[in-house]
């Protein structure tokens, strides 16, 4: 029954926030350079005035302000999100061609990074003060400081030109017709080093939440009494001080996950990755705003999902929700 | 012991402040040692590094001399950094303090409005920003303030909230002074140091977007900014590999060296809180 109503209430938060997003993207959509009937004319390669009237009535850009927000509203809310002004194909059909790349890409790296981070993060936590402790948290710096487009660069310089280890390009080797097992070994071989360079940014995020979020966990009174009872440091690190720690994790975890969507643009981009990322950049070279807009609504979507799903996982993990939701 | 004295115990800080003195003077030389203008066709493409007097970082696709790009490019991003943050300031500082001052409803209408902006996916919210009003620097400056402020707004509130019913405060609304001034003048400067160790971590984090936006291809085409260098040379890593790598360099020491300092004024600022590190 908690559940039930956790959920209902923060879907209820979810459609407000799209519906906000939503009418963001409709005054954007209004700003945006050049009137949309003469980029659509010019696709179709006249412009006499006639045709550009023809074509305002089509879609519907002759009507009032209201009218036209109205339309656009409805049409979102039936998954309709108007035509690529330049491919001519529907927005919706282009990014859910593109979403299973994207959500493998960041859903690899995701664990990846959180894997790694908290395992990076706990290895400081128990080593403050030395120097161990300290590499740990100067890489981490370093990785944070780094910009991810270029760690991808400099990663296929090294793994992919150099050494010829690791393809640099695409979700899978054209062309090679792998099937079954061999297909899903070749796409694992395209995803190292588009995951791995996503998950660096992140684990290092990971890795200072984690350490801070064990030191204080440290200094609570149950650690103590473990300390006292003559337990061995790494049991109670493990059981006492990491468990506890991982909730704020969790919550920070979610939150920060949310800006994977965005470092996808840069990785699938330098990596040629078929994922919506990668179609943003192709829908910005182009100047193609409705599909711009469309990809970026599809981005916010994702991170509530995303931050719905941290919740239930965080509800789950901590029993005491129960009760304070109740 | 004195706030420098403080600062300069933390040697990661000093290290982080003689290298964000480098770039500045980087800046500041620029003009001075590379008179021409940066985009200037001056050799013949694709020089490597060290090959040529007075090309020590080679040339880019276009004949351009990369060391001078990389000089005038430093300007650029440090004057991104510190115009975008201080933009993000202003919206972030008003709104946190009211929300945190005055509690009730303007608190929880403020905070969903800055929870609105937090959900959305920061960088994709930059980019469709400046594609939406041409890329310039007007355009990324406001862009990235627009997606910076939320923490901003945040932290003020936090603080506010915890001082507002401070014995100060109540003196002060007890002799008449007007929630204006209790505002600026009681609790504001009582927030500053936090506020000031986020502002260098912003900078840092406003140098980053704006070289991932001119990556895209997303800057302001009349400037020459380090993001640029690397997306241009991004089709021709395989032949050249100095191209991108050197600006890459660049945005990596400026950005680390500001987390750097960041990290001495928090050690400086807040002394009672760092020592337990």
């Amino acid at each position: 029954m908690v559940y039930a109503r956790l959920i209902l209430m923060r879907l209820f938060k979810a459609v407000i926030v799209l519906f906000l997003i939503v009418i963001f993207n409709f005054l954007l959509i209004q700003l945006a350079p050049g009137d949309p009937a003469a980029i659509l004319a010019g696709e179709a390669g006249a412009a006499d005035q006639e045709f550009l009237n023809q074509l305002r009535e089509r879609f519907g850009l002759d009507q009032p302000m209201y009218v036209q927000l109205w339309r656009y509203v409805s049409g979102i809310a039936m998954l309709d999100f108007g035509y690529s002004y330049r491919l001519g194909v529907p927005v919706f059909d282009l990014i859910m061609d593109r979403l299973p790349a994207t959500l493998l890409l960041t859903g690899t790296a995701f664990v990846l990074s959180l894997v790694l981070g908290i395992v990076a993060g706990s290895m400081a936590a128990a080593r403050v003060k030395k120097p161990s402790g300290s590499l740990i948290m100067a890489l981490a710096l370093v990785f944070y400081a780094t910009p991810l487009f270029w760690v991808a660069l400099m990663s296929v310089v090294v793994f992919s030109v150099y050494l010829g280890w690791l393809p640099a390009y695409g979700l899978y080797t054209v062309g090679a017709g792998h099937t079954g097992f061999a297909l899903v070994l070749d796409v694992a071989k395209h995803l190292v080093l588009p995951a791995t360079t996503l998950a660096l940014f992140f684990m290092a995020i990971y890795t200072r939440m984690t350490r801070t979020s064990m030191l204080d966990a440290a200094q609570q009174d149950y650690v103590k009494t473990a300390r006292a009872k003559g337990l061995k440091p790494s049991i109670i690190q493990r059981r006492h001080v990491l468990r506890n720690a991982l909730l704020p994790i969790i919550t920070l975890a979610g939150l920060q996950a949310g800006q994977m969507v965005g470092g996808a643009i840069l990785t699938e981009t330098v990596f040629a990755w078929p994922g919506i990322g990668r179609l943003m950049f192709e829908a910005l070279q182009q100047r193609d705003y409705n599909l711009l807009l469309g990809i970026f609504f599809f981005s916010a979507a994702l991170v509530i999902v995303f931050n719905i799903i941290t919740d239930l996982v965080y509800s789950l993990a901590d029993p005491r929700i129960k009760k304070g939701a109740a | 012991m004195s706030f420098f004295a403080r600062f300069a115990q933390n040697r990661g800080a000093l290290v982080g402040l003689i290298i964000l003195l480098l770039i500045i003077t980087m800046a500041i030389l620029a003009p001075l040692l590379f008179p021409e203008s940066p985009w200037r066709m001056v050799q013949r493409p694709f020089l490597p590094p060290l090959s040529q007097d007075g090309f020590p970082l080679g040339t880019d696709t276009m004949g351009r001399n990369v060391a001078s790009g990389l000089m005038h490019g430093a300007w650029v991003s440090l004057l991104i950094g510190l115009v975008s943050t201080s933009v993000a300031l202003l919206i972030g500082v008003p709104l946190g303090a009211i929300a945190g001052y005055y509690g009730g409803i303007i608190d929880d209408v403020l905070m969903r409005f800055t929870e609105f902006f937090q959900t959305i996916p920061n960088f994709a919210l930059a980019i469709v920003l400046v594609a939406i009003m041409q890329p310039s620097i007007t355009s990324i400056v406001l862009a990235i303030a627009i997606v910076s402020w939320p923490p901003v707004a945040r932290l003020v509130r936090a603080e506010f909230m915890s001082l507002r019913n401070r014995e100060y405060v109540e003196a002060a609304r007890l002799v008449g002074q007007s929630n204006t001034t209790i505002i600026l003048r009681q609790i504001l400067p009582n927030t500053l140091s936090p506020i000031i160790v986020l502002a260098s971590l912003m900078v840092a984090t406003a140098i980053l977007l704006e070289s991932a936006l001119s990556f895209l291809g997303l800057g302001d085409p009349n400037v020459m900014s380090w993001g640029y260098m690397i997306g241009a040379a991004r089709t021709v890593i395989r032949q050249a590999w100095w191209l991108s790598f050197f600006p890459g360099v660049a945005i990596l020491l400026t950005v680390l060296a500001l987390n750097l300092v960041g990290e001495g004024l928090d050690d400086a600022l807040n002394p009672k809180l760092s020592r337990e590190r």
